[in-house]
């Protein structure tokens, strides 16, 4: 068995309101150890108020080659966008 | 820099007409100013080229805490023992962004330590040099991280996602390391002669290190056209360190030193300063590991690492224990 401390993804809600976001990654031994390792690697200029942390083989992920077949159906969908549709001015801001 | 003498492997560069589709892909991409990310397709000497020079990036990084560690218990201050302590921390965290970056490429950070242990990888030149006194510290933070500051300011425009990120992130933290030592050269270059006299000396002992560590000139170094292709590399040897000339000459004379090099001066018609190569011998010989403290750095990086050995294990046994108990009680 490796004895290379397993990889953790880390996440970071920079300030109330807004949602977690990536920003990097480390190793850690455990859950605990990877948030105090977060802390002191991404947080030493109060960038974040929150700490999610995941291990890096939990994460599935899109394949890069199923760009196509995943984005391309909504490219012809442009009704979806607000903009889409002409309302009068007469009618006021909608 | 950081990354000196990185080398590409590959043949050298290949016309569209030798590549194959999936090469002409992914150059256009690259050309098109597309980020590469992990998990695209990319050539096997992209990939060889970047884990190189990701990982001499961040051992420079880690090696580079070794001459400023060095003067942490001697500040002369107890508010500069808090900066250089923050300064040093700082670099611990680029060095895990880098390894970071380099592990998307499929490599381990602890095989690249190995690498590095093994004297199979290098690091930065400059930090074979020994920080002699506290000056040394103002000098180290202004010129290195100064000449740092100019590659990887070009670098976080670099094609592969995660390196450019780290850049965006490390340039922002390297802009402190740059002032903190400016601000040191400030407190000796107008304070007693004696203090003036130990910063011109750390400005005449760093210089033209500093300049080495763009790597040899343009028209000697080998590696560059297909790193330049892929946009692993963003300017050349030359066009950098003249940059790095251009703007650290006036910082020299706002502190009333003198430039080392007798024979700098302003072109007016280039628009640059004029200036003196380095030594290159003495480069050469440093990269071969007889540099002043060549031996010293790998020692104290091998030490670090056996003697950590007992905690990383013992962390990873208890986490491995605990995760064992929970995964029984569910």
């Amino acid at each position: 068995m490796s004895n290379e401390w397993p990889l953790w993804e880390v996440f970071i809600r920079g300030q109330h309101g807004m949602s977690h976001r990536h920003v990097g990654s480390l190793h850690a031994p455990d859950a605990d150890m990877a948030i105090k390792n977060a802390r002191d690697v991404y947080t030493r200029r109060n960038e974040g108020v929150s700490i999610w942390v995941v291990e890096a083989v939990r994460i599935a992920a899109s394949d890069p080659t199923d760009k196509a077949a995943l984005y391309e159906p909504s490219a012809s969908k442009v009704y979806r966008h607000p903009t889409f549709f002409d309302i009068p001015d007469e009618v006021g801001s909608m | 820099m950081y990354a000196q003498m990185v080398k590409t492997s590959s043949t050298g560069v290949k016309s569209p007409e030798e590549m194959t589709d999936q090469e002409r892909a992914f150059q256009a991409r690259i050309d098109a100013g597309e980020k590469i990310e992990p998990k695209d397709w990319m050539p096997d000497d992209y990939r060889a080229t970047l884990i190189r020079q990701i990982g001499q990036h961040a051992h420079s990084e880690v090696v580079g805490q070794l001459p400023e560690g060095n003067w942490i218990t001697r500040a002369p201050t107890l508010e500069r023992k808090a900066i250089l302590l923050a300064k040093v921390q700082d670099e611990a965290g680029h060095g895990l962004y880098l390894y970071s970056a380099a592990e998307t490429l499929g490599e381990s950070r602890d095989e690249l330590i190995r690498l590095l242990h093994d004297g199979k990888m290098k690091y930065s030149s400059i930090f074979n040099y020994p920080t002699l006194t506290w000056a040394d510290i103002g000098a180290v933070g202004w010129l290195v991280d100064g000449a740092a500051i100019v590659n990887q300011v070009a670098l976080q425009r670099t094609s592969y996602g995660p390196y450019s990120r780290a850049m965006v992130r490390i340039c922002k933290e390297e802009s402190f390391h740059a002032r903190q030592g400016y601000a040191i050269m400030m407190k000796m270059a107008f304070g007693t002669p004696a203090q003036k006299a130990m910063a011109q000396d750390a400005l005449n002992r760093m210089w033209y290190p500093c300049l080495m560590m763009f790597g040899p000139s343009d028209k000697d170094s080998v590696h560059s056209e297909q790193s330049m292709a892929w946009k692993i590399k963003i300017g050349t040897n030359d066009e950098l360190r003249q940059k790095y000339v251009d703007q650290t000459i006036p910082q020299i004379e706002y502190l009333g030193l003198e430039c080392p090099d007798k024979d700098l001066k302003w072109n007016e018609k280039r628009g640059h300063y004029d200036f003196s190569e380095p030594d290159w011998s003495e480069f050469f010989a440093v990269i071969k590991g007889n540099g002043p403290c060549n031996k010293e750095r790998l020692a104290a990086r091998q030490t670090a690492w056996d003697d950590g050995a007992w905690v990383r294990d013992g962390l990873l046994a208890h986490g491995r224990k605990k995760a064992a108990r929970q995964m029984a009680a569910e």
